[in-house]
């Protein structure tokens, strides 16, 4: 084959090396929110609050109960709550309609009310049944069963699983519907096939949405302060009642926070990591 | 007379007011190699569904190796199998799907395995030697740790075939395994299946691949609008066609 004949005027770029790029506005801004940061921190440092109160009551053993109790409340409600939302999305789209109503009406009613409402209701729910148990089996006092912890622990359960249910279900519809005729195909019983085939495929989806479920639950036990559950946020209120140092307290409850959630972030993407298995797009 | 292995028996199924099968009957014999050619929406693919019942059908039965699918007579009604029994009498029939549908959580292995484990609770050791026979006959022995993801789109089909196997099916059922392959990759899935026929397996194939019908199948049938317009030796249903519907449709593909 003869040498082909290229056009002349298009030069060999081959070697040139590519010039470093100056991102002005990224340099700006930075520098801007440093200078902003900056203020706030000699604002604060300046304020009328007493570091010192800060730092002593961020290890008072009142605080770190309430922390502990925080954190055991909302993996308690939260598992409870994802329990629940599989069991209610698996309802949602099964072919039987007497479960698809039930389903749908327990999301409707728990989605439907305020959550410090239906805390409230748990609570005092005394004044409707005096007496609770199962007939011949076990029965008490309603006031004696229904703690703190029983009341925040069942409102807040049962309100995350009428919002995870969503979650989960949008996750099973994601899955391509060639895996369930697949898993159906070898043989496998509906049951089965979800357990085996799609859930798994479902968690990738499902995970970052609950991810952030669950550091939205962290900070949602606080309303079960109105109740009288010893939570972190609970703890400073009773204690700036008694010393009067109220910007100081909710200092160390909001510190708390942000280590607890702090430390919930790399969880999540290690769990992501874990479901993202046999995908090529794996997060970093 | 040996008894067939599927027999179909005035089968009706309409998707809304589309009619996709109008009182198809039908016998495949054990060791028989069926192609079902025809244009989409046919119901070609609809048939081959109906035998390991992904579409219950509507009217009409289908009996798979002598046992009646989907139901049970009692006296003289019918009555419906649970979900659990449909999933037993799936175990007959292996699929392999147009679009492959391997697992993709999954290595090639553990999609080979999952069936005959979970399913048929069979020993893992035992099934783990198994499915590296069926990946060594596929010509994919190298391939046991890869994902789904990392294989190409033959490679993936010739896992699918293996998948469908480890469940030692009596019936194989081919949903146009080629259709979305590249051309140059279609040879080799092709070839596995011609390999698998001459082990005597009974299958059911649908595809567009005449050369292939041609070559290995026993037995054409030409579906159109719900209803088998052709049916006899390839050589005869492809070369000598009786209906002009048939003809037509063969000059079409093969241009």
């Amino acid at each position: 084959m003869p040498p082909r004949k290229l056009a002349p005027g298009f030069a060999d770029t081959r070697g040139m090396p590519i010039a470093r790029r100056l991102y002005w506005g990224r340099w700006l801004a930075a520098a801007l929110i440093v200078v902003l940061i900056f203020l706030l921190l000699r604002a604060f440092a300046q304020g009328q609050i007493e570091w010192a109160v800060v730092a002593q009551f961020f290890t008072a053993p009142a605080i770190l109960k309430g922390i502990v109790n925080t954190v055991i409340m909302a993996v308690l409600a939260m598992t409870l709550g994802i329990i629940l939302g599989v069991i209610v999305a698996v309802m949602r789209l099964s072919s039987n309609p007497v479960l698809v109503s039930v389903a749908a009406g327990y999301t409707w009613l728990f989605r439907g009310t305020p959550l410090i409402l239906q805390l409230l209701l748990w609570f005092n729910i005394a004044l409707v049944f005096p007496v609770i148990g199962f007939p011949g089996i076990w029965s008490g006092r309603a006031v004696d069963v229904m703690t703190p912890f029983v009341a925040a622990l069942l409102g807040l359960a049962l309100n995350q699983g009428a919002y995870t249910s969503e979650v989960i279900r949008a996750g099973i519809i994601s899955v391509d519907e060639g895996q369930h005729d697949a898993a159906r195909a070898i043989g496998m019983s509906k049951i089965h096939a979800l357990r085996r085939i799609v859930l798994p495929q479902a968690m990738k989806v499902v995970l970052p949405p609950l991810g952030n479920e669950f550091i939205s639950m962290i900070k949602t036990t606080s309303l079960a302060s109105v109740i009288q559950y010893p939570e972190v946020l609970h703890s400073a209120e009773n204690i700036y009642y008694a010393n009067s140092r109220v910007i100081e307290l909710l200092f160390v409850a909001g510190l708390w926070y942000l280590i607890v959630v702090s430390i919930l972030t790399p969880l999540q993407m290690l769990l992501e990591r874990r479901f993202s298995r046999g995908t090529a797009r794996r997060t970093k | 007379m040996t008894k067939p292995m599927v027999a179909f028996r005035n089968v009706d199924k309409t998707f809304g007011s589309y009619k996709a099968l109008d009182a198809v009957s039908l016998d495949v014999m054990p060791g028989e190699v069926l192609c079902l050619i025809g244009a989409s929406g046919s119901g070609k693919t609809t048939l081959l569904r109906s035998v390991n019942q992904l579409h219950p059908i509507d009217e009409g039965a289908i009996w798979l190796d002598g046992e009646l699918l989907g139901k049970r007579q009692e006296g003289q009604h019918l009555h419906l199998l649970t979900d659990r029994e449909i999933a037993r009498q799936r175990l007959a029939t292996g699929m392999v799907f147009q679009r492959f549908n391997l697992f993709p959580h999954m290595t090639a292995l553990e999609n080979i395995t999952e069936g005959p484990v979970q399913v048929q609770r069979r020993r893992a050791a035992e099934v783990r030697d198994e499915a590296m026979a069926l990946l060594e006959r596929v010509g994919l022995s190298d391939k046991a740790g890869n994902f789904p993801s990392e294989l190409s789109g033959g490679q993936q089909q010739r896992v699918a075939i293996a998948r469908a196997l480890a469940m030692k099916p009596k019936l194989m059922l081919f949903d146009e395994p080629t259709s979305a392959l590249d051309p140059e990759l279609v040879g080799e899935v092709l070839s596995v299946m011609k390999g698998l026929a001459s082990s005597g397996m009974t299958m059911m194939v649908v595809t567009h691949e005449l050369g292939f019908a041609r070559e290995v199948a026993d037995t054409v049938v030409y579906m159109d609008a719900g209803r088998i317009v052709e049916y006899g030796p390839p050589d005869q249903v492809l070369s000598h066609p009786r209906e002009e519907r048939t003809k037509a449709f063969i000059s079409k593909v093969i241009a």
